[in-house]
């Protein structure tokens, strides 16, 4: 499952952070996940726990759904992205590699692929908070 | 909120000892052709070797190849997938055989989405296949992995060099580490060095000439045609004489 890359990308992110803030313990990391990633929250947090560090022994993990909205570049049109209307290799295909949306999503009101990913993209830290 | 996929780029590569980038500022040099027949001789010197292919709008590697359709394992990140001995990963796995139209902020995350989760393992060579010019896959891996070392393409057109000039430039400045230039495509009626000499001009370590062979395109998929091609025959003495001197 590619969710243990992501989640060491976190933790070693979140540290980073909580040395330059001189933090000795992190209690809580803020994780926020786009809904076109389909990131699993539960193998995720699995992740998270199974590989953090000490630094991370009693930290809550919460992890935020982000919607995701496309934009398009053409008409301006803006939608919600529903990965249910996908066929199941299109939806692991762009839980891959997020950008292979431009591939296979169009714009609802002019059919074209040129659209931006306005927000909920792939996985995001959003805040930690710790004791020094 | 802080994009975290950039921190364990370097991690994800630390079992791999040279990076290795074919590039060029021209395209439809050979870039494509050079970065696969270098993986499959140093692969057949017996080295552990992968081949990433960067050009997400016009992968070509896979065609050189004949690389099977199908679909990467997960494993902790993404596993490549074993192509004729080599670790291989390429946009094609996601996107088949249609377009991908992406801008250049789609080409950079799709990047560091692929550094990122892409579990390459221990490696002796990762080489890199790159679209042309100075855009941002270049600039990315020039942020992003600072001890790649780049082999130039061109081919022997003065227009040609024209451009690769200033990737090289661009290149020098960054202080990026350079193994030299290979001139493609030379005819064989060709018998001037203008190349070469300006090669010389700008400080650019020529490592020698591949003269234009019809063979090629039908070597695509066959290993052993393709080392017998004088793509092949050209970059294997490339590598034993510039590549694997150096430290
Ligand atoms: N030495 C050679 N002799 C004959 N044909 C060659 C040689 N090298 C490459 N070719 C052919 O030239 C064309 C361009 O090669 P290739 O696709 O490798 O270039 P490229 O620099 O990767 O192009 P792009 O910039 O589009 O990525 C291909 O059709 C390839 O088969
Ligand atoms: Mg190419
Ligand atoms: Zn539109």
């Amino acid at each position: 499952m590619h969710e243990w890359a992501l989640a060491e990308a976190i933790l070693t992110t979140a540290a980073q952070i909580a040395e330059k803030e001189r933090l000795k313990e992190v209690t809580e990391v803020t994780i926020r996940i786009g809904e076109l990633q389909d990131v699993e929250p539960e193998i995720l947090k699995f992740a998270l726990g199974e590989i953090k560090s000490d630094l991370f022994k009693n930290a809550k993990f919460r992890l935020l759904k982000a919607k995701t909205e496309l934009k398009c570049r053409v008409c301006g049109t803006i939608w919600r992205f529903k990965r249910e209307s996908l066929d199941a290799a299109t939806a692991e295909a762009i839980h891959f590699v997020p950008e292979a949306a431009h591939t296979f999503v169009k714009c609802p009101k002019c059919g074209s692929p040129d659209f931006e990913i306005a927000s909920g993209r792939g996985v995001w830290l959003d805040s930690i908070q710790g004791v020094k | 909120m802080i994009d975290p996929r950039v921190n364990v780029i370097d991690s994800r590569l630390a079992n791999v000892k040279r990076i290795i980038v074919v590039s060029s500022g021209k395209g439809g040099v050979g870039k494509s052709m050079v970065a696969t027949t270098l993986a499959l001789i140093l692969k057949d010197e017996g080295y552990k070797v992968g081949l990433f292919d960067l050009d997400f709008t016009s992968p070509s590697t896979h065609v050189i190849l004949n690389a099977p359709v199908t679909v990467p394992q997960e494993d902790k990140g993404i596993v490549p997938v074993s192509v004729k001995g080599l670790k291989y990963m390429s946009m094609v796995y996601f996107v088949g055989e249609n377009p991908a139209p992406l801008r250049g902020v789609d080409v950079s995350n799709a990047l560091i989405e692929l550094l990122a989760v892409t579990q390459w393992g221990e490696l002796d060579f990762l080489i890199i296949d790159m679209p042309p010019g100075i855009g941002d896959v270049i600039l990315d891996l020039l942020r992003l992995i600072k001890r790649a070392e780049f082999l130039i393409v061109t081919t022997s057109s003065l227009l040609a060099f024209e451009t690769v000039k200033k990737q090289v430039a661009l290149l020098c400045e960054l202080k990026a580490s350079i193994i030299g230039l290979v001139e493609n495509m030379k005819q064989a009626s060709n018998i001037n060095n203008s190349i070469e000499i300006e090669a010389r001009n700008v400080g650019l370590r020529f490592l020698g000439e591949i003269v234009f062979d019809s063979t090629v395109e039908t070597s695509f998929g066959d290993e052993v045609k393709l080392l017998g091609t004088s793509v092949g025959r050209m970059l294997k003495r490339v590598v034993e004489k510039d590549l694997l001197v150096k430290s």
